[in-house]
């Protein structure tokens, strides 16, 4: 076991590198010479030589790659053009907010999906099964800034009993979780962002389950005589393992996925913080939310995978 | 079947050096497989030093244990695996060579029945267009491919109208394994390696694939490579008999010399565990004791001497020889029982 | 010595079904894909609307009422059936029914495109990671990996986002997104079948590399491949719509339903059904390619 840790963690490791040469190209995607894409426009020809030199514009790229993965392992991700904020500053507010959500959406969206997945794949064929499976379509086929927009308008227009949008009057600042008043800005968004992930778990639990039920050793339990709520226990231990790695990803995408329901809601997460780095163009800030966000993604699949292992011994000597 | 097709007499306009030069001539073959999560540089010896020689129109049986290297010796040959070192001559031509002859030339005249006859024929295509794949790659034209096929198909008593166009699953194991038959004679070899081809059928079936097989070797001038474990079968077919313990051998003879008094102790005790039931017959020897040892770290001197009755100081310490053969009726094993000078206490015996 | 008893059986006649009944029915693995298709209702009813979307993006000059373009400064967010404009008017007085027809085109392009690019290059990387030797595979699976460590929406947003808005752009970084879950489709599957006999056997009979990939492992890498893809349709629509809602796929006026979605947004307040047109757009098209997926998929896993 300790071997397959050590050899997963060195395993994430390239990953992460590899992630990081792609948030550190993305200023050469950018149109134009990447120096414009870090200087605001009025920048005085004093701001350009210095800029220049703190970025090493002038050397060969990967001495530049270098020279910024040097300064992001020290914490320092540039400086904001559009805020002259430290961009670590801004990445860090934001995806604590971000994290906020996730905390909500994410026991949500797996109590609800497990149990609905887990219920129809107990009971395949049966209206309980095709009412889930029907409810899991629409979960993953909705465009979900599209629903946030539909109860805005109901909760918020038609009956103005949730506010639409923002954090409240204190910001993120001061928002307190445990006052009705600034928590009630959190259940749209909260409900929103965990739709595509309940329909997918739903889904995946519900296959899951189907497929072990169909194996020979279930049979065999029954005709041990063992009692149905005790073999429903075993096929749920049996399909832990592929919910978990789904449940892995979909944790990864409410943090790093939740871009269009906090523009919708204009919650100050790190996906509203992108949005606005993108009008402004706004590439450190842009790169730092994008390397922040897929760092996470990693660490949590890299966590998932040893969660897995641990279920699942076959998985460690593969 | 003889009524359709007329008995030749050997001539193919392939043939080099006539029927004396041998077929097939291995020389030292090895064959190493890097093992992963056994050390560093840990490897399997699953072919480790063979040599033997395949006549013309005569067939090897290949026995040895799960696991001692026969269906990698028959991809050695083929060239479907390469050999780490050791030569191949095919007909007076050693394979690779510049002078000699290509693996693409080789793969024309020696062809091979795989073990699984399931997982051998693509699940995706009718069955006729696995037979016609051969021809067609060999440069034939579609139709005439398929002409081969249905041809190939009656020889191995399959009716191509019906069975043609099948898919794998539509048949059942001995029809299949026809069916892998037809596809490996349908490029027209010299010579088939057939690694377990009937030992996944039922005993009936079995049999009757067997005669398909000694028939179609009679009809199409065949020489047969004919690996399997089990012995009924081997001194069924077989004209000689390779023996093969842990990558090597250990016994090469003909047939009826080597079922009515084998000479290693490994044999020995192979036939000592299929005549078992027989109490009248049962060679004084017992039977195998424990699982053969692992291939990765084999023993030191002879492979067998872990599991040999007759084991002494001499057998770990020097690694035995397989005896000196001139041609098809020599009977050798590598023991050192056999040899006087061995210094073994029972030297000469065997 | 004793005779194997078992092997004394008399010769075979030459041209017989000796051993089993002559099979009634022939059917190919595509047959069977095709007759079960044909008899699943569900599947195929959202098909014909799928067909139905498609046609009405095909032929949208001959359908739509008026220009999608026409803007009239009288006219804005005017209600269902104003003046003959059967879903009321956008919030430059443009038809709502004519964007929508029209806005099909650029939704279900940028649905399918970047699908059929990722499956063409992830499908061909997967097929060569899969048969070639270990260093191509690392290589390739390696930098697939590298990608498939972002969320998607995140890669779609930060590629978009770096190189700027507009239809093209889009496409890229939605081509980028699939392309390596694609290429790890198309890897295992290749994988799955690069060891067995018959690989082994059509080399043995000379083939080489490329017509064995032909003959041999397209026919197993092509049914998951095209599931996957097919299950990618309407998460690709997603995705587009999505991008353009930010402001990154489809730019003005172009009709687009995301982006459509995204200027209607303004008017939240004033319009709510008209703002929510879109949406149900985007959503029925999605649950029709989802659906239509899923029936492809329970017709082609079918073990043979
Ligand atoms: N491609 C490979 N990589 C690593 N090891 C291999 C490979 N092919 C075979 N081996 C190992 O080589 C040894 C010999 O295998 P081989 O398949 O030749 O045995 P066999 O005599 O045909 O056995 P069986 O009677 O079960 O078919 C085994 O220990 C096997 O694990
Ligand atoms: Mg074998």
């Amino acid at each position: 076991m300790l071997g397959y840790v050590f050899r997963r963690i060195l395993f994430a490791i390239p990953i992460a590198l590899g992630v990081s040469v792609v948030c550190f190209s993305l200023v050469y995607l950018a149109p134009g010479d990447p120096l414009q894409t870090v200087l605001p426009p009025d920048a005085t020809a004093e701001t350009i030589a210095i800029v220049k030199h703190a970025y090493g514009f002038d050397r060969p790229i990967p001495v530049q790659y270098a020279i910024w993965l040097w300064h992001v392992l020290h914490g320092d991700f540039g400086r904001s053009i559009a805020t002259q904020r430290a961009v670590t500053l801004e990445v860090f507010g934001s995806v604590a907010n971000t994290a906020m959500l996730a905390l909500f959406a994410v026991p949500l969206s797996f109590i609800t999906g497990y149990s609905m997945g887990a219920l129809a794949g107990c009971y395949p064929g049966k209206i309980m099964d095709r009412v889930v499976t029907g409810a899991a379509v629409i979960g993953v086929s909705l465009p979900n800034y599209w629903l946030g927009l539909v109860l805005v308008i109901l909760f918020a227009v038609e009956y103005m009993v949730l506010p639409a949008s923002g954090m409240g009057q204190s910001g993120s600042a001061a928002f307190v979780l445990w006052h009705w008043s600034d928590a009630q800005f959190l259940v749209l968004p909260v409900i929103t962002l965990a739709m595509i992930p309940i329909g997918i778990i739903a889904r995946t639990t519900r296959a899951a389950v189907a497929d072990v039920r169909n194996q020979d050793f279930v049979t065999t339990l029954r005709a041990m005589g063992l009692g149905e709520g005790a073999v429903i226990r075993h096929v749920l231990k049996n399909a832990s393992p592929q919910v978990l790695a789904v449940m892995g990803l979909q944790f990864g995408y409410l943090m790093g996925g939740s871009i269009l329901v906090e523009t919708v809601f204009t919650w100050p997460g790190s996906g509203f913080l992108l949005n606005k780095a993108i009008i402004n163009r706004d590439i450190p800030v842009l790169q730092g939310t994008i390397l922040a966000l897929s760092l996470i993604f990693v660490l949590t699949n890299l966590v998932v995978d040893l969660l897995q292992a641990i279920l699942d011994p076959r998985i460690r000597r593969a | 079947m003889s009524a359709t097709v007329q008995a030749k007499p050997y001539v193919d306009g392939r043939d080099r050096g006539g029927a004396a030069q041998p077929m097939l001539i291995a020389k030292e073959l090895q064959r190493h497989f890097k093992v992963k999560g056994a050390g560093k540089g840990a490897v399997v010896r699953a072919v480790d030093g063979v040599s033997f020689t395949l006549f013309k129109g005569e067939t090897l049986g290949v026995v040895g244990e799960s696991g001692c290297g026969k269906s990698t010796l028959a991809r050695v040959l083929l060239h479907l695996v390469l050999p780490d070192s050791g030569d191949l001559v095919f007909d007076g031509d050693t394979v690779g060579e510049t002078r000699g002859i290509s693996v693409a030339d080789l793969r024309r005249q020696v062809q091979m029945v795989f073990q699984d006859s399931y997982s051998s024929l693509n699940p995706r295509m009718p069955v006729q267009d696995s037979v016609a794949f051969g021809p067609m790659v060999n440069g034939k034209s579609k139709a005439e491919s398929r002409r081969i096929a249905q041809d190939i198909l009656v020889k191995v008593g399959l009716r191509p109208d019906l069975f043609g166009p099948r898919y794998p699953h539509e048949l059942s194991g001995g029809q299949k394994q026809r069916v892998n038959i037809a596809r490996a004679l349908a490029v027209g070899p010299r010579m088939v390696i057939l690694d377990e081809a009937v030992s996944a059928l039922d005993k009936s079936v079995e049999a009757q694939v067997l005669n398909l097989l000694r028939e179609l070797k009679r009809t199409l001038n065949l020489t047969y490579l004919f690996i399997s474990h089990d012995l009924n079968v081997v001194r069924y077919i077989s004209d000689r008999v390779l023996v093969m313990y842990l990558g090597q051998v250990v016994e090469l003879g003909p047939a009826a010399d080597v079922f009515a008094k084998a000479r290693h102790p490994y044999t020995q005790a192979l036939l000592g565990s299929r005549l078992s039931m027989d109490s009248s017959k049962r060679i004084e020897s017992p039977p195998i004791v424990g699982d053969p040892p692992s291939p990765i770290n084999p023993p030191s001197g002879c492979r067998f001497r872990t599991r040999c009755p007759h084991a002494e100081a001499v057998c770990e310490a020097e690694m035995p020889t397989l005896g000196q053969w001139e041609d098809r009726s020599s009977h050798v094993a590598a023991c050192h029982m056999t040899n006087a000078q061995s210094g073994h206490s029972l030297a000469g015996t065997a | 010595m004793n005779k194997p008893v078992a092997l004394a059986v008399a010769e075979i006649p030459a041209d017989s079904d000796f051993d089993g009944a002559p099979a009634t029915k022939v059917r190919g693995y595509w047959q069977s894909v095709g007759y079960r298709l044909r008899h699943d209702w569900v599947t195929l009813g959202f098909g014909v609307i799928v067909l139905l979307i498609v046609l009405a993006a095909v032929f949208a000059p001959l359908i739509a009422p008026f220009s999608p373009y026409a803007q009239s400064i009288i006219g804005r967010l005017k209600p269902f059936g104003w003046r003959g404009h059967p879903w009321g008017t956008d919030e430059l007085g443009r038809d709502m029914m004519s964007r929508l027809i029209y806005g099909g085109r650029i939704s279900l392009m940028m649905g399918l495109v970047p699908v059929v690019i990722a499956t063409m290059i992830g499908g061909t990387l997967g097929v060569i990671g899969g048969f070639a030797g270990k260093v191509a595979n690392t290589a390739i699976m390696r930098t697939m990996d590298v990608f498939y460590a972002f969320p998607s929406i995140l890669l779609a947003v930060a590629i978009s986002g770096a190189m700027g808005g507009g239809i093209v752009n889009g496409i890229i970084s939605l081509s980028l997104v699939f392309t390596p879950a694609m290429c790890r489709v198309a890897e295992t599957a290749t994988a799955q079948v690069k060891n067995l006999d018959y690989i082994e056997a059509a080399r043995a009979s000379g083939a080489g590399t490329l017509t064995i990939i032909r003959h041999h492992v397209l026919g197993n890498v092509l049914g998951p491949v095209f599931i996957y893809a097919s299950s990618l349709v309407s998460v690709s629509i997603l995705l587009a719509s999505g991008l353009s809602f930010l402001g990154l796929g489809v730019q003005p006026p172009e009709p687009d339903w995301g982006l459509m979605l995204s200027t209607l947004r303004q008017s939240l307040y004033v319009d709510p059904l008209g703002c929510a047109l879109p949406g149900i757009a985007i959503f029925i098209t999605s649950i029709c390619f989802n659906l239509v997926s899923d029936g492809i998929r329970a017709a082609m896993d079918v073990r043979i």
